[in-house]
């Protein structure tokens, strides 16, 4: 039950080692950066410092209390990351699958749009655009109507 | 009272710095805002289009009505992109 936030590469084998004891059922999720057809170099990765840990962790929390996980994890980092690096990852873990799954795909959704990172893209030349939040990844976040992840929501 | 303002990804090219200190009678967020906007034409232009910038007071989301009796920290960001 850890949320954490780094500059480093991180392995995801070694997270799961030992993690979700007992559960019945673990999904993980990675999120990778694209090279968009060879166009993307890296994404240049900001983030909110004093804010991100407390948002990650309340995430974890939220969705610990609505999925019953037995433990879940989110890692998600942060600087220039090389396309096909990955970005972020989450485990969750579970007595059952549906429960697992949905917990990573609220964890997703949270982590979209409510998370304080933002992206810029790097191409050969130079740091180019901002990536702009899509409208989907703010729907996505209705369909877990009637929790809240912040005061704000 | 005095606050610190803190500025991520567009906003804070925009504006030209990453945080200032700021003394200010600001009731809520927004009128926070008004003020900025009237320092010079960088803070102008970050906060000209409101529906592009999302707010944090002390490290929570908040909306522009907010009131910032007590508050410490505000921040200014485009809508975020993680995952």
């Amino acid at each position: 039950m850890s949320a954490r936030v780094q500059a480093e590469p991180f392995d995801v084998g070694h997270e799961l080692s030992g993690f979700g004891a007992g559960a019945g059922a673990i999904v993980t999720f990675s999120g990778l950066v694209r090279d968009e057809g060879g166009r993307l170099l890296a994404l240049e990765i900001e983030h909110y410092p004093g804010m991100t840990q407390k948002a990650l962790d309340a995430f974890g929390n939220d969705a610990a209390k609505r999925f019953a996980l037995s433990d879940w994890r989110i890692i998600h980092r942060f600087g220039r990351l090389g396309a096909g690096e990955q970005i972020m990852m989450v485990a969750t873990a579970a007595r059952h699958r549906a429960a697992a799954f949905d917990a990573a795909e609220y964890l997703m959704d949270w982590l979209k749009s409510r998370a304080p990172f933002w992206k810029r893209e790097i191409t050969a030349s130079g740091p180019g655009a901002w990536v702009e939040a899509r409208a989907e990844d703010e729907g996505a976040l209705d369909r877990w109507k009637g929790t809240s992840c912040n005061p704000a929501d | 009272m005095v606050v610190d303002v803190l500025y991520f990804a567009w906003l804070r090219e925009r504006v030209g710095q990453a945080r200032e200190r700021v003394e200010t009678e600001a009731v809520t967020v927004r009128d926070l805002v008004a003020e900025l906007a009237a320092r010079d034409e960088w803070h102008a232009a970050a906060l000209s289009d409101l529906t592009a910038v999302r707010v944090a007071v002390d490290q929570e989301l908040a909306d522009l009505d907010a009131p910032l009796a007590g508050a410490r920290e505000i921040a200014f960001f485009p809508p975020m992109t993680g995952g």
